[in-house]
């Protein structure tokens, strides 16, 4: 990343934090008292033991009077540090939430061009851990850096009071414990660059592996995979094994250059003492001055890592929420849609650079079945996409009773397509709440009347909970056939003017799908319908088949008149029926 | 947690020495205390310069061996966490080859790679960190105690008093968040989850106007979370300006006390320095503590998790024995014959069978088509056949022989399955053929090729036999990825050939071509073809319909289009009547 977007995000956080400026001050208010009251407390202990030099050298009334005052300060910085740990918490928590639903809920209007193009893992860390590593990095970070450079600062200035001599040894040599830290780690970097890259090859091997177990057991490959994994994971325990230790070096390394330092003070003060520089006390407030002096450094060092961290994470969140939407201009309502569809010289691609659709026309009456064919893989869900604007058209128009598509209000344009697709997608939820998804009014009656209607009672009915069992993502309880058996009743329930089945019956047997037949129709009846299907029975009966090859529509007409014309469509008609 | 045991047991010597080490390091700290009481009090109180320069050079020596000690205790303790952590990773990844297809499926393979890769790394860490801290931690906080007894006994009191609410303090705040920690990342598992689900769900979600509906539930989930994390926040924000006042009061007693003792000649002002020391010792320490209980509880879950797995039933096929017989290893004899005798099976153990009394005979060299709707219980005789799954009741036999009876590799090797879904592993087209017979040769791998129809693309790229073969196949088109897994399944001339749906992505030319090439191989296999498809099924000797687990039909095409209704009806919902007739 480089500075200038850097700054940019910065600048964009330091905006997105003004809602908590209150917040904030109390915050450094608080971190301010709590380092001047906690540097205090060496300064205090000092003189107490300044006051019991040795019998009968005992200055009673300073003491008490002393001890008093550590233990108001004591009270004080417990309070000061209590609320600022409460301030912080809140500000932390409640940027992460923020920052959630805003990327959650870009998620849901963004184009889907990009979440068909972006890993969804991808998202998903954003939101989860993204989010989490900011608001600490950034807080945590913040803290530490603004405590650490005041307690730095006034344990300067409090150890300089007591004596500038010692107090410049203490200055001058606590960078070297962190030259020390630095060249440690420097030379450790690359183990862990190593260890890391191992860890991911082998993360790779085991998610081939268990993702293909059935076929590692069918090949009886069992072995083979376990000595490979064997082999990997030899080299990351000794990658991991130097990375672990050297980098555990670190802390000892600085303690020793602490504890000489502590070592110096301890006799520069004896010896100052012996002359009457500094007051037993004094030398003791010193030490305790000396041996605290090196952790900010060290937590200082970290931060710089952490902030470049929190402000990537960053970076990645409000590139998310930032992300283009779908364009939803558009006013007009299509309510009870009569149907008529025409595309008008369309153009569109995925990959800009790579021709698709050109000048593509079609024509369909209302209620008319539209029938699209053609080998796996050839685009037959793009007409699909571009429909119901999951993608929108290059160039040229569609109509839908005359009215331009893009000139529909998003939701009402979708609302009146009926849609099923290959890929069963069922949220996290009971039976009865993913069927009343589109018709949250529907009775249970209805609802056992649609399940009825599409075979799916039976299956529901034996689920544990019937219909309030929770289906949740992939348990397993539910076949692929059964999973879209209740998406087609999902849209039974509330059946728009248009419907549009991608091969809405692919996981379904034939047997079932022979079942079922009569509720299609019914539900086919009178609308417009875009089917993607590969069985004969299904594609010969529609009034319009469209050829879908290398994503261009390469045929058009009825059934007989492509049988007639004798192209692509009469040779797989042939081919299935010989 | 014991399972870790047993793997840090193997290291014994070094798992002891680590802790060991630990200590003697803190023996040493817990000695700086008390030299520097020295210097104050014979140096500085009797202006003896050669005594500080003595001490100091004591001070570095204890600097200087606490170094040594605790690299050593480091060495040890990063040897002992990672080699243990290694040799659990490998287990649970044997482990996992050897769960059974249903546990598997249950458990979803995300859950199983997370486990063997964060669940793990973090019980490394907490071994590390445990080695190094957790004898130390306790030792200097009794240790300064002890200290402050041989200083002044008197105020050992105060020391005790400290430590014991310190004690009391860390355990009632751990007590208190850490169960709520879990609970807060169980809510977080939910975002995650409501978010991956969200997203394979966007067209579906958009095509049913949901969206609102959908961040309203989403920001539930992160109010309550948020909610939670701030709740738990507040206690958690106690711990360190709670230990902090204890402290620093107890300081404040310390010094009170020892006035008096100071007065009348007991103490010496150095020892009063050295007693406010060890308290600060303690804080430093109780505050290490408490962090590490922390990590440890995100461990321990990652443990139990690992356990879980651990403990898990192995497949069925793992046994080394049935019965009181070996079981037969190596020796195939060149048959493929299978038969199965009131087979029946259920995926849970219920009353409720997926698969009820079947009774079939395949001759070896015989084809055989299994037909029947979804759910009908295709798939599922299938992995009985080679013992995936094994009959609830009834008997399989290979050959005659008990499938149970018959090692596992030994029973791969007679079985060469394409299965539903074509995936590739990544490696290159070799690699992929060779699986299981690893010394096959050139010859055998093109004539797979060849029968499987997919010599012809494999020669158009780049390496041939030896071209690339990116993760999960991907750099092939589906078509081709089910021809390669075909061939896949032909190397090492398997007596028993199974093809569970495996032309789905071919067109119908290819595939009819296929079936031609797979009747005509000249080691004559068993060939079992499962279809929805009747023109799949149609030639074969023998066509098994099921239905809702249960055998409806058996026999030839032409046997069963005359009486078995359910073939009948699949039959003719493919073929309309008139085509049909019309062939």
């Amino acid at each position: 990343m480089n500075n200038k977007s850097q700054s940019k995000i910065l600048n964009r956080i330091l905006m997105e934090l003004r809602v908590y400026s209150f917040n904030i001050i109390i915050s450094i208010l608080c971190a301010m008292t709590t380092v001047y009251l906690t540097l205090r407390i060496p300064i205090l202990t000092g003189r107490a033991v300044d006051c019991i030099v040795k019998a009968g050298e005992i200055d009673y009334d300073s003491l008490i009077s002393v001890l008093k005052e550590m233990t108001v300060i004591v009270s004080l910085t417990f309070v000061s540090q209590w609320v600022m740990s409460r301030i912080n918490n809140r500000i932390t928590y409640n940027i992460t939430k923020n920052l959630r639903d805003r990327a959650f809920g870009r998620l849901q209007n963004m184009k889907l061009a990009e979440i068909d193009s972006h890993p969804h893992g991808d998202y998903v860390s954003r939101i989860v851990s993204d989010a989490d590593t900011f608001a600490d990095g950034l807080l945590m970070g913040f803290t530490q850096l603004f405590t650490g450079v005041l307690t730095i600062l006034g344990t300067i200035y409090f150890m300089v009071m007591i004596s500038w001599k010692i107090a410049l040894i203490v200055i001058i040599a606590t960078p070297l414990s962190l030259l020390l830290a630095k060249f440690i780690s420097s030379r450790t970097y690359s183990f862990f660059g190593k260890q890391a890259k191992l860890r991911g090859a082998e993360t790779s091997y085991i998610e081939e592996i268990i993702l293909n177990k059935n076929i590692v057991r069918n090949m009886n490959y069992e072995g083979h995979a376990l000595d490979k994994f064997e082999e990997m994971n030899d080299e990351l325990t000794d990658a991991a094994m130097k990375a672990t230790f050297y980098s555990s070096i670190v802390n000892p390394s600085t303690r020793l250059i602490n504890n000489l330092i502590y070592a110096s003070v301890g006799v520069f003060g004896g010896l100052m003492a012996i002359s009457g520089g500094i007051t037993v006390g004094g030398l003791t407030s010193f030490l305790s001055y000396a041996s605290t002096y090196g952790k900010p450094f060290n937590e200082i060092s970290g931060v710089v890592t952490e902030f470049q961290n929190a402000i990537a994470c960053a970076g990645r969140l409000f590139e998310m929420i930032d992300a283009e939407v779908e364009v939803n201009e558009g006013q007009e309502s299509i309510d009870g849609a009569r149907g008529a569809i025409e595309f008008k010289d369309v153009s569109f691609s995925y990959d800009k650079s790579k021709k698709l659709i050109e000048h593509l026309n079609l024509k369909v009456e209302p209620g008319q079945r539209v029938a699209i064919v053609g080998p796996t893989g050839a685009g037959k869900s793009t007409i699909i996409n571009l429909l119901m604007r999951f993608y929108d058209i290059d160039g040229g128009q569609i109509l839908i009773d005359g009215k331009n598509i893009k000139d529909i209000e998003l939701d009402n344009l979708r609302s009146n397509f009926g849609m099923v697709l290959q890929e069963t997608w069922l949220k996290n939820a009971t039976v009865k709440e993913n069927l009343k998804m589109a018709s949250p009014n529907a009775t249970d009656d209805e609802i056992v009347a649609a399940a009825k209607a599409t075979h799916a009672h039976s299956f529901i009915k034996r689920m544990p909970y019937g219909y309030d069992t929770v289906i949740s993502g992939d348990n397993g309880s539910l076949s692929q056939g059964q999973m879209q058996l209740l998406c087609i009743t999902r849209v039974m329930l509330n059946i728009p003017p248009m419907l549009i089945l991608d091969e809405a019956t692919s996981s379904i047997d034939t047997r079932t799908e022979q079942k079922i037949q009569s509720a299609f129709n019914k539900m086919m009846k009178g609308r417009t319908t875009f089917v993607v299907a590969h069985r004969l029975s299904t594609i010969r009966e529609a009034d319009v088949i469209l050829f879908v090859k290398d994503g261009q529509i390469v045929e058009q007409g009825n059934h007989s008149e492509l049988l007639h014309k004798d192209g692509y469509y009469a040779k797989l008609y042939r081919s299935q029926i010989e | 947690m014991n399972f870790i045991i047993s793997y840090v047991k193997k290291y014994k010597f070094r798992a002891i020495l680590a802790p060991l080490f630990k200590m003697l390091e803190a023996i040493f700290e817990l000695l700086v205390p008390l030299v520097m009481a020295a210097i104050i009090n014979k140096g500085i109180g009797n202006s003896d310069t050669h005594y500080i320069l003595e001490m100091s050079g004591v001070l570095l020596f204890l600097a200087v061996v606490g170094l040594v000690f605790s690299i050593t205790a480091q060495y040890f303790s990063a040897y002992v966490a990672v080699h243990s952590a290694a040799e659990i990773r490998r287990d649970l990844f044997e482990k996992i080859l050897g769960l059974s297809q249903g546990t598997k499926d249950r458990i979803g393979e995300e859950v199983l790679t997370t486990r063997i890769t964060n669940d793990i790394n973090q019980i490394q860490n907490a071994i590390n960190m445990v080695l190094r801290l957790f004898l130390r931690s306790p030792f200097i906080v009794a240790g300064a105690t002890i200290m402050a007894f041989i200083v002044d006994v008197k105020s050992t009191l105060t020391f005790l008093i400290v430590v014991g609410l310190l004690s009391l303090i860390v355990y009632f705040i751990m007590k208190y968040t850490l169960p709520r920690y879990k609970a807060i990342a169980a809510k977080l598992e939910k975002v995650l989850h409501a978010t991956s689900e969200n997203l394979a769900g966007a067209r579906v979600l958009r095509a049913f106007c949901q969206t609102d509906e959908e961040k309203a539930g989403f920001q539930e989930k992160t109010a309550t979370l948020a909610n939670m994390q701030i709740a738990t926040g507040k206690i958690s924000a106690l711990l360190n300006p709670v230990t902090y006042v204890v402290v620093n009061i107890g300081i404040v007693g310390l010094i009170y006390v020892a006035m008096g003792r100071v007065d009348s000649g007991v103490l010496k002002q150095g020892d009063v320095v050295a007693l406010v020391n060890y308290m600060g010792q303690i804080l430093i320490e109780l505050i290490k503590l408490a962090n590490l209980i922390v990590l440890l509880m995100k461990a321990f879950p990652s443990a139990d998790r690992v356990q879980e797995i651990m403990e898990m039933k192995s497949d069925e096929r793992c046994q080394e024995k049935y019965g009181d017989g070996e079981l037969i290893i190596g020796g195939s004899k060149p048959l493929g014959s299978l038969s199965l005798k009131h087979v029946s099976f259920s995926y849970n153990g219920s009353a409720d069978m997926d698969l009820e009394d079947i009774n079939l005979e395949i001759p070896a060299g015989s084809t055989l088509g299994i037909i029947g709707g979804t759910g009908s219980g295709k798939s599922t005789l299938l992995k009985l056949l080679n013992h995936t799954y094994e009959a609830t009741s009834g008997v399989v036999e290979l050959n005659g022989q008990d499938v149970r009876k018959i090692d596992d590799s030994t029973l791969a090797w007679d079985f060469g399955i394409v299965p539903q879904k074509a995936v590739l592993l990544s490696g290159t087209i070799r690699s992929n053929l060779t699986m299981k017979e690893t010394e096959a040769s050139d010859d055998e791998i093109i004539s797979a090729l060849n029968i499987s129809q997919s010599l012809e693309f494999v020669s158009t790229k780049e390496g041939q036999i030896d071209a690339t073969v990116v993760a999960k196949g991907a750099n092939f088109s589906g078509g081709q990825r089910q021809r390669l897994t075909i061939a896949r399944a032909l190397v090492g001339r398997p007596k028993i050939l199974i093809l569970d749906d495996s032309a789905s992505a071919l067109d119908l030319g290819t595939e009819a071509k296929l079936k031609k090439a797979l009747t005509q191989l000249s080691w004559k296999p068993t060939i079992i073809i499962v279809s929805q498809r009747a023109s799949s099924v149609k030639g074969l000797d023998q066509i098994l319909v099921l239905d809702d687990g249960k055998c409806v039909g058996l026999g030839t095409h032409e046997q069963l289009i005359e009486s078995c209704e359910t073939y009948q009806e699949i039959y003719y919902c493919q073929y309309p009547r008139e085509e049909a007739s019309g062939e």
